[in-house]
């Protein structure tokens, strides 16, 4: 369905990256911000501003009935929900759609479907995407519990059905425990996503967190490669890079075949990340979730393919069919994303608000900027803490490592405590230039903790 | 009388989560160190306590409202 104005139902960074591609495509923006947004980078840049309500996310980013009629009251005839608040609501998706508008993103089905982690895994298995050894969907309380995790052995994880993102998870290191943790898990799932179904789960003690990019229209799915999201910090991603280097190629044509299976297996359309936890011992790797939207590190994949993910996202969106085929994707070279956070490394990663009087981005080949702030521009305390994405290109890794060493040496953020030297700490460390490191690297690295410039 | 403050920006919640029961109401007897609710700051979460012990005369920030270091959230009649 074609349309010529567009909301973009978000903040920051993901706010303006969005207006500029719609920008080259000669849509109109409308910018559904909170009222302390009404003046950041992001409402600069759209067409138009539209103010949804307060600070407070759930007064405004999260309230679904002021961005849908900010959507109406300004004419727009598509919404981009961008990641985060409610890019993988199901009910506002089908709002969206409801109202005669374009969503840009995959069916409300699909996000439904992949929202329920055990519902999620059980399609991975049928479509053949490799997984742990876990109970077949959620345990229902008259399965014999202790024996399905015996058959998936100790140390086993408990996870939330409609958990993810690393939340709801808890560990069972023995049969003694598994009642009691079950009885924990339940509560806290019912408590936290309103939900009390769990599954099971094996353990991986090392192991990195690698991800394929799917797009689909429906019916045809293609892969734009795969990332490596290994570098975080209490579930956080720090830094990204693609593609994941130190896989096996029989792993990576695994994953990335059976990421289309499960794209197809679910008539998806738009963009969309399969996760999966790569173990360098055992040389498996298995699916953990799918995010049904765009992802935070999509620019390391552009980089590498030359494409706009958020172009081809809208183009598929309007037009109901990709058109790329698979043999049009080619890889070249190797991208680094450093997330650039207002938090103090040297005080606990205390969020750091503040005015910032001082911005300099580094320059010189291979470097590319995506950011939701300017010289000048006020870090409310109100939200998530990023600031700014570095995104680094070389046609090595090594020497992307090297462009990006002297790329973050080369910024300057006075006003708020940035996440920088942390960056620059991590990239410097042997484990991360000789992939020896896991998603629990960072934690288990007292050095990378309290880090000061 | 004394001030409970803000020492942090952020988002008051009178609550623990949307469907849980407030930390405390108007009129409630509050002791020293009680939670009264919590600051939001960029996802991190902090509780403000009352530091004296007393009664919970008025909460001066809705529910849900934004709040700069040094703000007064509520006030506690001192017993």
């Amino acid at each position: 369905m074609t349309f010529k104005k567009l909301l973009v139902a978000n903040r920051g960074e993901i706010a303006v990256r969005i207006i500029r591609t719609a920008r080259e495509l000669d849509l109109r923006t409308v910018l559904a911000a909170s009222e302390p947004d009404a003046t950041s980078y992001a409402a600069e840049l759209a067409d138009e501003v539209e103010v949804i309500g307060p600070a407070a996310a759930g007064k405004s980013y999260l309230n679904v009935e002021a961005v849908l009629s900010a959507a109406r009251s300004t004419g727009c005839e598509a919404v981009h929900p961008g990641y985060g608040f409610l890019s993988e609501n199901a009910a506002f998706a089908r709002a969206v759609a409801d109202a005669g508008m374009t969503w840009i993103g995959p069916a409300a089905d699909a996000i439904e479907l992949m929202g329920d982690k055990s519902r999620a895994r059980q399609a991975a298995e049928d479509a053949g995407v490799p997984t742990f050894r876990g109970s077949h969907g959620s345990l229902s309380p008259d399965d014999d519990a202790a024996a399905i995790a015996e058959e998936v052995g100790y140390p086993l994880v408990v996870k939330a059905s409609a958990g993810g993102g690393g939340r709801g998870i808890r560990l069972v290191t023995g049969p003694e425990e598994l009642e009691s943790t079950l009885g924990m898990a339940r509560a806290e799932a019912l408590g936290a996503f309103g939900d009390a179904s769990v599954y099971l789960e094996q353990f991986v003690s090392a192991a990195r967190h690698v991800e394929v990019q799917i797009l689909g229209d429906g019916e045809r799915v293609i892969h734009l490669g795969d990332r490596d999201c290994s570098l975080q910090r209490r579930q956080q991603k720090v830094v990204e890079e693609a593609p994941a280097p130190g896989l096996p190629e029989a792993v990576r044509t695994k994953i990335l075949a059976s990421s289309i299976e499960l794209g197809k297996l679910c008539s998806y359309s738009g963009l969309g990340t399969v996760e999966f936890l790569y173990d360098p011992e055992s040389h498996e790797a298995a699916f953990i979730e799918m995010n049904t939207r765009l992802q935070v590190e999509h620019p390391v994949t552009e980089m590498i393919t030359g494409l706009d993910l958020v172009r081809e996202q809208i183009l598929v969106a309007r037009d109901g069919r990709l058109r790329l085929t698979q043999q049009d994707i080619t890889f070249t070279g190797h991208a680094f994303e450093f997330r650039v956070n207002a938090e103090d490394p040297a005080n606990n990663f205390l969020p750091s608000p503040g005015t910032l009087s001082r911005l300099d981005w580094p320059g010189g080949p291979g470097i590319r900027v995506d950011s939701g702030v300017v010289t000048g521009s006020v870090v409310a305390p109100f939200y998530d803490s990023l600031l700014a994405k570095l995104i680094v290109w070389d046609s090595r890794r090594e020497e992307t490592i090297a462009r990006s060493l002297r790329a973050l040496g080369e910024l300057r953020i006075e006003g708020v405590k940035t996440t920088l030297p942390l960056l620059q700490a991590v990239l410097s460390r042997s484990e991360v230039r000789d992939v020896a490191h896991s998603t629990k690297f960072i934690e288990s690295t007292p050095d990378l903790l309290g880090v000061t410039s | 009388m004394a001030d409970i403050i803000s020492p942090l920006p952020g988002i008051f919640y009178r609550k623990p989560a949307p469907d849980k029961e407030p930390f405390a109401s108007e009129g409630d007897r509050i002791e020293a160190g009680q939670a009264i609710g919590m600051v939001e700051i960029m996802k991190q979460f902090s509780e403000v306590r009352s530091e004296v012990s007393g009664t919970l005369e008025r909460f001066a920030v809705e529910d849900a409202g934004a709040v700069n270091p040094g703000d007064v959230i509520a006030v506690v009649a001192e017993q």
